[in-house]
């Protein structure tokens, strides 16, 4: 089954280039470790997912472009077609002229509306030429104007017309001392209407992955470019072909489906993270060796301490024991120490991986108690290594990981609306103050079932 | 609305960039007299100047935004360049306006220019998106500084001349043949800066309605405070990049503004950096969090700042930095404007000249320190709120 991208604003485009191509990199890394015959079914399997063939045998990516000033798009179509490797379809992007001025609901109320129909249009071109449709996977920043706005909108419309397809939103949180002044009131306003109308958010953080790049990548002056090339290699960690569960002896076929389903158990907790190991430089790489025990301990810390990377794990953190009584009531606004899952997925790639041990993600201390660790946490595997890594474990985790960050960007939008600051920006463009506190309110009530889950 | 300077700029070598048949020229100038430029030269001209505006917007695919450059202290830019904003508002509302204007020094020799540019600021308060206030003595500053460099002949002080921000190696000019020709190309260059995002590629982009989007929290408050640097770079190859932080921190030298002003001991209410050339994410940040513990931000935007990175540096420098600022630092600008203005009106100097044109009246001038009072009101309370500890705003409480 097939995923179909849609790439929306300078964010978007940009990173979404970054992933088509660690994709399909991936898939050239031959043999990966395995034999032929494994390495060609995985190919096979990638190629299906996220690209189609065109005449001349250049893979062409299974995505829409869009972008409401040209000069990001040109880049990134230019950038993809010089490769030689894969590009992106003639007429797979929507363009315009003026941009949407960092301004959520210039994006969402004017862009929206006008350009419906192009660019639903574009996108079910794209599906057209799937046989069969996983579902949509939409990636934009919260921060901007076109990214939020528009892409809220799209996603919007597409769970208008595609109600039996799944959505998931990747989704960029910016750095919070800000890359755009009025990124708070874009996120909350983004967060708030793709909390209703998406299946799944995924999220990155610019801090966390700009940390990864500083600490774990070695990289002295980190570029977006930077930034972009981690994220797009967590993600193909999480999206390259894997065995289904049961020992058969095919690759999954409805990667977006099962991830629903593994992870989003209640409509109420949507947002999920990655979390990846080992993620370090090439010039490192080749002088490391990894056990599945070494990677699979540091990854269930990570997970425990909120951790976001292996450096700096905070090994003093314990899930509580199950059967004591908790200590004293947990407040959201208290810092949190452990983080409470409510839905794991693990995802292991490259030798011996069928002698690795995932018992201790199935912890019920890890877990909330309302599901059986047998149905939160699921493991996912394939014997063909991921990009250069001889081993790699993704974890993709619905818990309390997002909640801080959560709490403190509401928390400063909050106090910028209360001064009524930049709102006349929104209004302008038919928004109103209620739409604002309909947006607090929602994710006010998000913030306080995450906080208050507990073993 | 004199002939002069927009002929000679016709005869000059840049006479091929200009369409010829899109200007307006009247022979006996304004006067100095901003009801002239405003009133008389603005009923005259309304529908020429409309119908050229018409036909090159009609040659946009999509029209962003109006520049409008001129000058507070006299009679046609700040009359007539006002009463165009007002034209610009009616006739092309989705379209932004920008003004650079340059505020009249103390030593300014023009008498009435207290008056014109009262008038003038309660046009700019009520029709302009955004404000650039200019001040030449800052640019003369600008000047003496890099002149003292080129001319110290110190050791490692050998200056790129190519760098210079007077510079015009790269323009078609090959002289400056006038005086204020070295200032005016600093303000081009803060033009330049402004619009580089939009006109080359880069890993962050900003365009011009990203500005005004994120600097003007409060539709009155859009007056921003200019800074450029580098200023000039040193031929000396040997010096090492620490020139990179470095050309931040001058940013928020008072040295490299183009306005005086104190922004540093202000409340900022917002900031943004427009870098161009190869500096990276890291580099921004890293810079952010070592300057801003100096800076004070107003209580609902404490870590607000806008920033974009155009990987085309300007020519002759490996980077630059324009830092616009909505500070209320601006204040004191404006209330020694007012004084300037008041000690005039109150003896009703030269106030005749204005009076006695076709559809001024008197209340206008009370009008326009009305206007000019409150938007300083406005500042003021903001700076009020500047010792005071954030806030604590209780949030919605949600039941579980």
């Amino acid at each position: 089954m097939s995923i179909v991208t849609v790439q929306l604003g300078q964010c978007g485009n940009q990173i979404g280039f970054e992933v088509f191509d660690a994709l399909f990199r991936d898939t050239q890394c031959s043999p990966g470790l395995c034999s032929k015959r494994e390495n060609e079914a995985y190919q096979a399997s990638c190629k299906e997912r996220f690209f189609r063939e065109e005449e001349n045998g250049v893979p062409v990516a299974r995505a829409v472009l869009v972008d409401m000033e040209p000069k990001v798009i040109n880049q990134t179509l230019s950038k993809a077609g010089q490769s030689g490797r894969w590009k992106y379809g003639q007429h797979a992007c929507f363009c315009q002229r003026q941009g949407s001025g960092n301004n959520w609901a210039y994006g969402y109320s004017v862009h929206g509306p006008k350009h419906e129909e192009s660019i639903m249009n574009l996108i079910q071109k794209e599906v057209e030429k799937c046989d069969s449709l996983s579902g949509f996977f939409i990636i934009m920043s919260m921060a901007g104007g076109t990214g939020s706005g528009l892409g809220a909108f799209v996603t919007q419309k597409l769970q208008d017309q595609y109600s039996s397809s799944l959505k998931m939103n990747q989704i960029i949180w910016p750095y919070r001392t800000g890359e755009v002044i009025v990124q708070n009131y874009n996120s909350i306003l983004t967060l708030s209407h793709l909390y209703r109308s998406s299946d799944a958010l995924l999220i990155h953080e610019n801090d966390a992955v700009h940390k990864i790049c500083a600490k774990q990548m070695n990289i002295k002056q980190i570029s977006f470019r930077d930034l972009n090339q981690v994220l797009a290699h967590q993600l193909g960690n999480v999206f390259q072909p894997t065995y289904s569960e049961d020992g058969s002896s095919h690759y999954r076929r409805d990667p977006l489906g099962d991830l629903m389903e593994h992870l989003v158990p209640h409509p109420e907790f949507k947002m999920l993270g990655v979390r990846n190991i080992p993620q370090m430089s090439e010039n490192f790489l080749a002088y490391s060796t990894f056990t599945w025990p070494g990677l699979l301990k540091h990854l269930r810390q990570m997970l425990i301490s909120g951790a976001k990377m292996e450096e700096g794990i905070d090994w003093q953190v314990r899930p509580p024991f199950s059967g004591l009584p908790p200590l004293g009531k947990m407040s959201v606004h208290k810092d949190l120490h452990f983080n409470t899952s409510i839905a794991n997925l693990v995802i292991l790639r490259g030798k011996d991986v069928q002698s690795a041990d995932v018992e201790g993600f199935k912890d019920p201390a890890l877990y909330t108690s309302w599901l059986e660790p047998v149905h939160a946490f699921s493991m996912w595997k394939t014997p063909r290594a991921f990009d250069k890594y001889e081993k790699s474990a993704a974890l993709v985790s619905n818990s309390q990981l997002l909640v801080k960050p959560l709490d403190m960007l509401v928390g400063k939008a909050w106090n910028m609306f209360a001064s009524k600051a930049y709102i006349h920006q929104y209004t302008r463009f038919g928004m109103e103050e209620e739409d604002f506190l309909d947006s607090f309110t929602l994710l006010e009530q998000v913030v306080a079932s995450y906080g208050s889950l507990g073993p | 609305m004199e002939e002069g300077v927009v002929n000679e700029i016709l005869q000059g070598p840049l006479r091929d960039v200009f369409d010829s048949k899109q200007l307006i020229t009247d022979i006996s100038g304004s006067g100095n007299n901003w009801a002239v430029g405003h009133k008389v030269f603005g009923s005259l001209y309304q529908e020429q100047i409309l119908e050229k505006l018409r036909k090159s917007a009609e040659h946009c695919d999509c029209l962003q935004c109006f520049f409008i450059i001129h000058s507070m202290g006299g009679g046609t830019g700040s009359g007539l360049g006002t009463f165009l904003l007002k034209v610009l508002e009616d006739e092309f509302p989705e379209v932004y306006r920008f003004v650079t204007a340059v505020y009249p020094s103390n030593e300014d020799d023009v008498i009435t220019s207290p008056y014109n540019s009262m008038l003038a600021m309660k046009e700019l308060n009520e029709h302009a998106d955004c404000v650039l206030p200019i001040d030449n003595q800052s640019l003369f500053d600008i000047i003496s500084k890099i002149d003292l460099v080129v001319n110290s002949g110190k050791l490692g002080t050998t200056v790129k001349p190519k760098s210079l921000v007077t510079s015009n190696v790269g323009t078609v000019t090959k002289r400056h043949k006038k005086p204020f020709d070295a200032m005016n190309n600093i303000v081009a260059n803060l033009l330049l800066s402004l619009t580089s995002s939009a006109r080359f590629e880069g890993s962050l982009n900003m365009d011009l309605n990203e500005i005004s989007m994120n600097l003007v929290p409060f539709p009155q408050l859009h007056y921003l405070v200019s800074s450029l640097t580098p200023l000039y770079t040193l031929a000396d190859v040997n010096i090492p990049p620490r020139r990179l932080d470095q050309m931040f921190s001058d940013a928020f030298s008072k040295d490299h503004q183009l306005i005086q002003a104190d922004p540093r001991h202000s409340l900022y209410l917002a900031c943004a950096l427009i870098v161009r050339g190869n500096v990276q994410i890291s580099d921004l940040r890293r810079n952010i969090e070592r300057l801003k513990p100096a800076l004070q931000f107003v209580s609902w935007n404490q870590e607000g700042w806008k920033t974009s990175l155009c990987s085309v540096p300007p020519v002759g420098h490996s980077h630059s930095l324009l830092a616009l600022a909505n500070n209320t630092c601006v204040k004191p600008t404006f209330m020694e404007l007012r004084e300037r203005f008041m000690r005039l009106y109150k003896k009703k100097a030269h106030l005749h000249h204005y009076l006695q044109v076709d559809g001024m009246e008197e209340s206008a001038f009370a009008e326009a320190v009305s206007s000019l009072s409150a938007l300083i009101q406005e500042y003021n309370e903001l700076d009020a709120t500047k010792s005071m500890p954030v806030p604590d705003v209780p949030r919605l409480s949600v039941a579980m």
